[in-house]
């Protein structure tokens, strides 16, 4: 991305230890839709409009969002899931975006991915055992003796007992089928997982186990994680970077620590302040910072800053178009009201006190 | 609050299912009161009950396989289990009505939205249908959606998530209820729009002094809505209280693995990254409960009694916590070693 401009007088950054193990440039990913009549003019849906970022191996990126801010379309870019229109994604030293179908199902190997729903993510007619072994032997993985025991090793690695093999899907919890699903992406000892919303299906008391058992598998295994969520407070538990998305864009950036103490952008402060929690109760909701209307449509956004319309601080230098900036070391943003105080960025929009 | 009379009062209702693997229970004795000007939450996870219990409380369980087999539901003085069904006709989505928890799935995709609200208004308020219309755009106003002149001619699929919830709430409110139950009416929806409908809910509240039975699993959710909780488990209440004692000092061993469970804003800013509590396995299947509590298997505290007898409801063992009780052994030990002393 070439419109990355950085903050003025500001300290270079640290350089961190681990290198990046994920690099998206200027992601774009246009669905055309059907022309309308005959006279009119094709259609294009923005759903992921330049989006670029990093993720360092053995380390969270969580990308959030509301719906149809483009999260989980960019998740399934990576993956080669979704069609890419623009843009490249590299794993490691490997372009994703430029491999044809053969080289890609080799690449797959090393990019695995967790879905949402543990119900429809898994053939109701194939035993668990073999739906986990499947991508060992669609990519002629070892040999079939090796087969049935990494299938053992990982049921084992997720919590379910050995015999479990032989049943099929709904036999099993929701929380168990998810462990299954997550068996079934590191059979093939892949780099990044990619994990498309993995606890919203669960019931609460069933997401920490889940939580827990992608945590310890990351640090045992040194998994990188591109964890796609709308939930904040399972975002804050779990990441150590989070990227926040607005109608198909990037809005903000930053490690975990620096944004859940000072969230910048103004759509990330209403965000965080529509969460409720145990603690915040009443006072926190009667304090929160009210959204009003939808987000505008992604076939025609607007020209600037496309939360402007719905922004309580918006300007009219705001329809300008807003690019990331780097306001910090590693926290980005696209709002052009954020300043700079003392050598401290400074939000536009505070958290109310009681949040 | 406390001094408002209950509208509803629900008590000891037994709901049982018959099936292939035998009856099953799936409502154990549920008992609660909702309250004019109140919000009671039902909590717990998927399977206790909590929507069986809204669907008893209106009429709906599909009979058969279900079957009310005892119990009490008392609004107006009447109980609405031993109603003729005229009559249960006339107060459904009249003076009790619900919010479903799909906005898509539980609106007709071949009417319109003004149409759809229109229904109950000439049903239960005898409008014609002019009036009905002009009564469903100021509901729809009431509501807070945008140019509802136009938007109520349209049909569900042309509105978003949040604006078919609205209408699901302005339908539910046509006709002014007594109580409002509203079937996990956000878990569909994002967060940003999730406050604007607990808005909406509260402002309406406040407004006509609707009674809201709101059924949820978001214990945050609870915390910013409720004045009175009941914790549901495997078809029994097993924790109630107001909103304070049951957050804040939690009883029953499960409630409090409901709340420690839960990730909450603000643990990035603590030292040590830590694990989320657990609850160790899963809710029981109905079949499975044979004696005893139900949360035995998955309780750290559980001891031999806890498989011998199904507890009753004990109070809380606080001081001034009149009200605060939990189905759990172990506040019969804290109040027989109290009473030692």
């Amino acid at each position: 991305m070439t419109n990355l401009v950085r903050f003025p007088n500001m300290p270079a950054p640290i350089e961190p230890a681990a290198p990046v193990l994920l690099s998206v440039t200027d992601l774009k990913v246009h669905f055309p839709r059907a022309r309308s009549g005959f006279m009119a003019k094709p259609e294009v849906v923005r759903a992921v409009d330049g989006v670029s970022f990093e993720v360092r191996r053995g380390t969270t990126l969580a990308v959030v969002g509301e719906s149809g801010s483009g999260k989980t379309t960019t998740a399934l870019a990576v993956m080669r899931l979704a069609p890419i229109t623009d843009g490249s994604v590299r794993l490691g030293t490997t372009n994703l975006s430029l491999l044809n179908a053969d080289a890609m199902r080799e690449a797959r190997r090393r990019v695995q991915m967790i879905f949402q729903d543990p119900y429809s993510s898994l053939n109701p007619r194939q035993r668990v055992g073999e739906a986990v072994r499947a991508p060992l032997d669609l990519m002629k993985i070892g040999t079939p003796a090796e087969r049935v025991a990494r299938v053992d090793e990982l049921f084992a690695a997720v919590g379910l007992r050995p015999e479990q093999q032989g049943l099929f899907p709904h036999q099993f919890s929701g929380g168990q089928r998810q462990r299954i699903n997550i068996a079934r992406a590191l059979a093939t000892n892949p780099e990044l997982v990619v994990c498309d919303e993995p606890v919203s299906a669960l019931d609460i008391a069933i997401r920490a186990q889940i939580l827990n058992l992608l945590v310890r598998l990351q640090r045992k295994l040194g998994l990188t994680y591109l964890f796609i969520s709308h939930d904040m407070a399972v975002v804050e538990h779990i990441c150590d970077e989070i990227a926040v998305m607005y109608l198909g864009q990037i809005v903000e950036r930053a490690p975990r620590r620096t944004f859940f103490e000072r969230p910048l952008h103004p759509y990330s402060v209403a965000l965080m302040s529509a969460v409720p929690t145990v603690q915040g109760g009443r006072a926190r909701a009667a304090q929160r910072i009210r959204l009003v209307g939808d987000p505008p449509s992604p076939i025609d956004p607007p020209t600037g800053c496309r939360f402007a319309g719905r922004c309580p601080v918006a300007m009219p230098a705001c329809q300008e178009p807003q690019t990331l900036r780097e306001v910090q070391s590693g926290h980005w943003v696209a709002c052009h009201r954020v300043q700079a105080v003392a050598g401290q960025p400074v939000a536009p929009l505070q958290l109310p006190a009681a949040a | 609050m406390s001094t408002s009379l209950p509208v509803l009062k629900v008590d000891g209702v037994r709901v049982e299912f018959n099936t292939r693997r035998g009856k099953a229970l799936v409502l154990n004795g549920v008992s609660f009161e909702a309250r004019a000007g109140e919000t009671l939450c039902i909590v717990g996870e998927s399977g206790c009950g909590k929507s069986m219990t809204a669907l008893t409380v209106l009429g709906l369980v599909p009979q058969p396989p279900g079957r009310v087999s005892g119990g009490r539901v008392q609004f107006a003085g009447e109980d609405l289990l031993q109603a003729a069904p005229e009559r249960v006709r006339a107060v459904r989505g009249n003076r009790i009505s619900m919010i479903f928890q799909e906005p898509m799935t539980s609106l007709n995709p071949v009417f319109t939205v003004g149409e759809q609200i229109a229904e109950s208004l000439r049903l239960h308020a005898g409008l014609n249908r002019a009036e009905a219309h002009a009564q469903a755009i100021a509901m729809l106003r009431q509501v807070g959606i945008p140019a509802p002149e136009r938007r109520v001619d349209e049909y569900p699929h042309q509105l978003s998530g949040g604006m078919r919830q609205r209408v699901m709430i302005a339908m539910a409110l046509a006709c002014k209820p007594d109580i409002l139950i509203a079937d996990e009416p956000t878990t569909a929806l994002d967060v940003t729009v999730q406050a604007q409908i607990f808005d909406l809910l509260r402002d309406l509240q406040a407004e006509r002094g609707t009674a809201i039975v709101l059924i949820t699993h978001d214990m945050g959710a609870v915390a910013e809505m409720a004045d009175r909780v009941i914790v549901m488990y495997a078809g029994r209440v097993i924790e109630q209280g107001t909103t304070a004692e049951v957050l804040g000092s939690p009883q029953h061993p499960y409630t409090r693995g409901l709340i420690a469970c839960l990730p909450e804003l603000g643990s990035s800013q603590g030292d040590a990254r830590a694990e989320l509590a657990e609850i160790p396995g899963v809710v029981p299947s109905l079949w499975e409960l044979g004696s005893g509590c139900a949360f035995r298997e998955r309780c750290p505290q559980a001891h031999a009694r806890c498989a011998a007898e199904v507890p009753p409801m004990f109070d809380a063992p606080l001081p001034g916590q009149s009200g605060h009780a939990a189905a759990c052994w172990l506040l019969a030990e804290a109040a027989r070693q109290e009473a030692f002393v």
